[in-house]
């Protein structure tokens, strides 16, 4: 098999299986009566801070790569990074379902209002930009631009983390955590990539 | 020991003689006394109010005292000992002294309340309470002219209390009333809840009940109680003065800074409902703050 093969036919699907793992979990707690005593909240914070891991991860494919010298696993960044949006987007639609009962008009006025929503807002609006440019068509349409377009993720995860971090009560010390996290990732970017594996021009397919 | 079922404070007649009183005073029986009983009198709006389970009332807390996890205080709460405990009277007081909390009480019959808790989280939640209403305690303890204000100072014992060891809030818990609002009828110190002694994550061995007001002020293991002249500090004041004020009064129409207070969700349901004014006890306490700016006060 080759390193392509391998990636279409184990990684992929193995992506697919982890990347829907929690979305799972949360239908059959909500199912089953198993989630907190505010659902609403619980569901909210567990899609939401799982947006946010696995921004992490989409993160981590470009120092891994440069690290390991396994060039092949960018061909997985653009699935991780899907499920990322679609996670922020399940965990913005829990808000607009159940907080706000599908009123736009109150939506309109929370992103106005309430500055830690306005900015968790925002990072929602760029993933949505970045997935919609996502497709290969896009990339080839879009050419040099594409990447520079593309670094906007460094904005949706900052903004994503100081959303998180407004919406506490008081206690910040998870926040701070996945701040730490984000920080060191963008810290691995700054090693020098091996001079064998030094990515060129970014090919994908 | 003995427990009066839904009765009502000795309100002295002076105060039934006028209708008005007399009808917002049959609502209120009708809202806290006969929710539990299931009498079928209607509560307040037409709403009979059913308590929220027992498992949610005493698994879903917010005690930093046992961790900020609304879970912390269940799982924790045991290293606190709610026996023997002695409350400290002092400040300007005829019978200033430490109370062993058995004698506090002592000749003085409690009562079961059904009341609304409304969280300043938006969140809410029925419960039955087994409390004394503070003002019988206060007029034992005969306090004096300079007396504007009640404080409220809970434990402080990090070995009790290991959520302490965190500087995550000014410890120890403070709160505070107006001396009006300690003395109002619907002001309890609660001792139990289900007919059971209050759980320690809820608050043992006593705890303060104000069901118009934001559950914050509901101080929580009170070990301090002192009459004061000045205005006392209370800790969700000291630690955020722009989102949680002294008053704290349930109210709609006032938004924390970070969210509307216009609905709230109760514990274990999807979808919200309107906050009423006052959580739904504007008749007998909207007067108390007839004048006030409550958007400056809140």
């Amino acid at each position: 098999m080759t390193e392509a093969q391998a990636i279409r036919r184990l990684v992929k699907p193995a992506l697919w299986l982890a990347g829907l793992t929690p979305l799972a979990w949360q239908v059959w707690a909500f199912f089953t009566g198993h989630l907190e005593a505010e659902p609403v909240k619980g569901m909210e914070h567990f899609t939401g801070r799982t947006a946010l891991v696995i921004l992490f991860i989409t993160l981590s494919v470009t120092p891994l790569r440069r690290l390991t010298g396994w060039n092949g696993i960018i061909k997985v960044r653009r699935l991780i990074g899907l499920f990322a949006f679609f996670y922020a987007l399940v965990h913005f639609s829990i808000f607009l379902v159940f907080d706000l009962a599908l009123s736009f008009g109150d939506l309109t006025r929370e992103v106005v209002k309430r500055p830690w929503i306005t900015v968790g807002f925002s990072a929602l609006l760029l993933l949505a930009v970045l997935a919609a440019t996502s497709p290969q068509a896009m990339v080839r349409r879009l050419g040099r631009r594409w990447r520079t377009l593309h670094r906007l993720i460094y904005v949706a995860a900052a903004l994503g983390v100081l959303h998180f971090t407004w919406a506490q009560k008081k206690d910040i010390r998870l926040p701070l955590i996945y701040a730490g996290v984000l920080a060191g990732i963008l810290a691995l970017r700054l090693v020098p990539a091996r001079a064998a594996v030094r990515p060129g021009p970014l090919r994908r397919r | 020991m003995l427990i009066r079922r839904s009765s009502p404070p000795g309100i002295p007649s002076s105060e039934i003689t006028d209708e008005k009183l007399y009808w917002s005073r049959r609502e209120w029986l009708a809202s806290v006394g006969f929710g539990l009983a299931g009498a079928g009198l209607p509560g307040l709006q037409g709403e009979a109010l059913k308590p929220t389970p027992y498992d949610l009332v005493t698994g879903y807390n917010n005690f930093y005292e046992f961790g900020t996890g609304k879970d912390d205080p269940k799982a924790n709460a045991h290293t606190l000992k709610p026996k023997p405990w002695g409350i400290v009277v002092e400040g300007d007081v005829k019978r200033p002294g430490v109370y062993d909390l058995d004698d506090f009480f002592r000749g003085l019959a409690p009562e079961e309340r059904v009341y609304r808790h409304r969280c300043v989280e938006a969140w809410s939640m029925v419960a039955p309470w087994l409390g004394y209403p503070l003002r019988d305690v206060i007029k034992r303890l005969e306090p004096g002219p300079k007396a504007r204000y009640v404080e409220f100072i809970t434990l402080l014992d990090p070995v009790q209390m290991p959520g302490q060891r965190r500087r995550v809030l000014d410890w120890p818990y403070l709160e505070g009333l107006r001396m009006d609002e300690a003395m109002h009828p619907l002001t309890l110190l609660v001792v139990g809840v289900y007919g059971k002694p209050l759980p320690n994550q809820n608050g043992a061995p006593v705890r303060l009940v104000v069901p118009w007001k934001y559950g914050f002020k509901g101080g929580k293991s009170i070990v301090r109680i002192r009459f004061v002249e000045q205005q006392p500090r209370n800790t969700w004041n000291i630690a955020a003065p722009n989102e949680y004020g002294f008053y704290a009064n349930v109210n709609p129409a006032v938004d924390h800074p970070r969210w509307s207070q216009a609905r709230e969700r109760p514990l274990g349901q999807f979808f919200m409902k309107p906050t009423l004014m006052f959580n739904g006890y504007a008749d007998q306490v909207a007067s108390l703050y007839a004048g006030m700016d409550l958007r400056v006060n809140y």
